[in-house]
């Protein structure tokens, strides 16, 4: 059965999605943000053994020269995170579809649905296929939470996901390139095709001024989808903060309230129905 | 001894500078009542009394009024009253003022009214043909009359479970007033009331702890209709509940020598001595107080004697278990073998109460019925009916409510949780709907929230507002009388630890 490397799974989630649903975090990224708020979910463990003696109550060991994660001993410090010199965590589990199903699974009849995120889900679209179509089986719907560089819309997993919330991010290569380290044309295609499709849920895009172009952004995205998507999918205008991130961004201040109702103007005069700034 | 002591509070009260006009007059008329000796106290009651393991909530030693009134407010709106001088009315005007009028003449136990009727249901038939403007203007004014007249935070008014353009109107009112009075209890049942109606009240809720959601399918066929009053009594319409008595269960438990000894003896003969005492409550209320022979409710049809019953109320079983195995460290609602004793202990307590027979309870089969009883101010330890005390919450709100679920079914009059959520629950109210649908669907019957860090606070079941709160403590008279409660328990029982329920 395929498996998958899972950071965490959250059972009860007011932020991943409408409705009550389950959030599963997989491990791994193929692009690496500036901003990114989780970074030790891009990469994952190689085993550097690093974190071992740092953990101060002794829930990380090695066996046969991996490193092995006691989550019962685990006190959620996040100190092995933070001293892991690969953007990396040693708290990730390799899970089955069946095990991860059974998790939520249990939470029935509170949850609608789950939606998947990471690091980027959509690197395990097989692994998502097989619960998704597990999920359905029990009348729960799926959304995927995903940067968008990894061709969705031709994929077989489009079949059981009931929709793609999209993290845009920036919309010149220019500067989606500084902000990520890859470029955004498959980015563009999804956001193209996925609408014609009818499977976008939410639209996102991260403002921080001088690093994400939002203003073209917001204008891109309104060219790009129909009207139908325009009018009724969620844009998400998320201020910027600093929390949990690392790197030259780790200090940097947030943008002003006035800059995000500009930016809400914009995407309002610009025809979309639904922006919400968060 | 007892008359120096009734003197010289009757003077502190009279005196008092934190007590309004109005406050002073109901204390001082509880001194009266009070200086009556005219129950015949059964001994079984006296016994566990002197512990306060039975409890009369002080309600007074001479019931002269029941304690929760119930009125057919649909049934006045057709009529009138012919006591009251008021034809029955035409326009919105004329209906707000005929309901205000009422409810100046509805007694309760806090002397004031618990029940103001499905408020929706009452005022629809008079909006046709008015702007949603022009009705929310009148319908502003009639809410803060009754949250400046009653002032009593056991004030409660009902909304749904149809979707009705009143009912919309008023929680747009709710919102935006912010008022502590009335309390609002939105019935709610999957089929009847439409996701977008809730999903509104969920938003009003989260913004200022109003309304409270009811599970209507549990609870429609309790009676022939019921309504929800004060700190969510489950009640019949036209009706109510004469009084409302309690066996506070970790007082009771600490009587005990063992466990066994508790569910064998001490259990049984106190329960024997809650029913015998209700039973000479309502005799003097029914027979000699003169109500239901003098109250123009009663002549006009407005409440019925046969639709009241008794509440046979529980506060504590958390407490109670918990000190019974407390050698072992099993805590309820964290572990099996305590939840499996704490239902053990509500088999016998439902299955005496079904038993039992209750004069003048015809409404609910000749018994009284169970109620979680949600606490007194001056509780110490003793956690509301059979909610888990604070900081022992499950860190799963699912598991929570699984518990819940299995334990509410005992509970026909009234059983309910309360839940603080984070503000970014006021950004996707259709999971917090997700959540009670999910509850209800399981047995929940009553589910109250409210935003961790708002200003309003539900206290037992009753909301008071934080800065008001503050104010009573540093000396000032406040208009609410349940701040005064709500001062007191807001401390003793912790709840600004409740456990806030977040994305994770």
């Amino acid at each position: 059965m395929l498996k998958a490397p899972i950071n965490k799974i959250i059972d009860h989630s007011l932020v991943d999605g409408i409705g009550n649903r389950s959030a599963i975090f997989f491990q791994g990224c193929n692009i690496s943000c500036k901003y990114c708020h989780n970074p030790e979910t891009q990469k994952l463990c190689n085993h550097c053994q690093f974190c071992v003696a740092k953990c101060p109550v002794g829930a990380l060991m090695v066996v046969e020269g991996q490193v092995a994660w006691d989550s019962w001993a685990c006190i959620k410090c996040d100190t092995c995170i933070h001293v892991c010199p690969n953007d990396s965590s040693p708290k990730v589990t390799e899970m089955t579809v069946d095990e991860v199903f059974d998790r939520i699974a249990k939470n029935l009849p509170f949850i609608r649905g789950i939606t998947v995120s990471g690091g980027e889900c959509s690197l395990y679209t097989p692994f998502l296929q097989e619960l998704f179509g597990k999920c359905k089986s029990i009348g729960i719907t799926c959304l995927m939470d995903c940067n968008g560089t990894i061709p969705l819309w031709n994929n077989p997993v489009m079949e059981v996901c009931d929709g793609i919330m999209l993290d845009v991010k920036a919309w010149s290569d220019q500067c989606f390139r500084n902000l990520t380290g890859a470029d955004n044309e498959v980015v563009k295609q999804n956001l193209r095709q996925l609408s014609n499709r009818n499977k976008l849920e939410e639209l996102r895009i991260v403002c921080l001024e001088d690093y994400v172009d939002a203003e073209d952004t917001i204008k891109g995205i309104a060219d790009y989808v129909s009207e139908q998507t325009r009018e009724n999918v969620l844009l998400k205008l998320i201020r910027f903060r600093h929390f949990g991130v690392k790197g030259e961004l780790k200090e940097a201040a947030s943008p002003t309230y006035e800059y995000m109702e500009k930016l809400k103007q914009i995407a309002l005069e610009n025809g979309f129905g639904n922006v919400r700034i968060v | 001894m007892e008359n120096v002591t009734t003197t010289q509070e009757t003077y502190e009260i009279l005196t008092s500078r934190r007590l309004t006009y109005q406050q002073k007059i109901i204390q001082l008329a509880k001194q009266a009542e009070n200086s009556l000796d005219v129950l015949n106290i059964p001994e079984k009651f006296s016994k566990y009394f002197e512990t306060r393991a039975l409890c009369d909530m002080n309600e007074g030693n001479a019931p002269y009024r029941p304690r929760y009134v119930m009125v057919d407010y649909q049934r006045f709106l057709m009529q009138g009253s012919e006591f009251l001088k008021i034809a029955p009315p035409n326009t919105l005007d004329e209906a707000i003022f005929a309901l205000l009028t009422l409810y100046y003449h509805v007694p309760s136990i806090t002397t004031m009214p618990v029940y103001l009727g499905n408020l929706d249901v009452l005022l629809d038939p008079f909006i046709v043909g008015l702007s949603d403007e022009a009705v929310k203007t009148k319908f502003k004014l009639f809410l803060n009359y009754i949250d400046r007249t009653i002032a009593d935070g056991y004030c409660h008014a009902n909304l749904g479970p149809e979707d009705l353009r009143a009912t919309r109107l008023l929680l747009e009112c709710e919102q935006e007033l912010q008022n502590a009075v009335p309390n609002f209890t939105m019935k709610y049942e999957v089929g009847v009331t439409p996701d977008d109606l809730m999903e509104k009240a969920i938003l009003c809720a989260l913004t200022c702890a109003n309304p409270a959601i009811a599970n209507h399918k549990a609870h429609k066929d309790t009676y022939w209709d019921y309504g929800v009053s004060s700190c969510y009594n489950v009640l019949p319409l036209r009706g109510g509940s004469y009084i409302l008595s309690r066996v506070v269960i970790p007082r009771l438990a600490k009587m005990a020598e063992s466990t066994e000894q508790f569910l064998n003896e001490i259990l049984p003969e106190a329960l024997q001595g809650l029913g015998e005492y209700m039973d000479e409550r309502i005799r003097f209320l029914v027979e000699e107080s003169g109500f239901f022979q003098s109250s123009f409710l009663v002549k006009e049809g407005l409440i019925e004697r046969e639709n009241f019953t008794g509440m046979f109320g529980i506060a504590g079983l958390c407490d109670g278990v918990n000190y019974l195995l407390r050698d072992s460290g099993k805590r309820y609602g964290n572990d099996p073998e305590a939840d499996d004793l704490a239902e053990q202990i509500l088999k016998i307590i439902s299955d005496f109460v079904a038993t039992y027979p209750a004069k003048y309870c015809e409404v609910s089969g000749g018994h009284y019925y169970l109620h979680a009883q949600a606490g007194l101010s001056t509780d110490i330890g003793v956690t509301s009916g059979i909610r888990i005390v604070v900081g022992d919450e499950p860190e799963s709100i699912y598991d929570h409510l699984r518990h819940s679920a299995r334990l509410h079914k005992y509970f026909p009059t009234g059983c309910s949780d309360i839940f603080p959520f984070e503000g970014t629950a006021k950004n996707n109210p259709a999971a917090v709907l997700d959540i009670i649908k999910g509850a209800f669907s399981i047995g929940d019957k009553y589910i109250a929230i409210y935003q961790s860090d708002g200003d309003l606070v539900r206290i037992t079941g009753y909301l008071a507002k934080r800065s008001d709160i503050e104010k009573y403590d540093n000396g000032e008279v406040v208009l609410q009388d349940t701040v005064q409660n709500g001062s007191t328990n807001y401390k003793l029982n912790r709840l600004d630890e409740r456990k806030v329920r977040s994305h994770a």
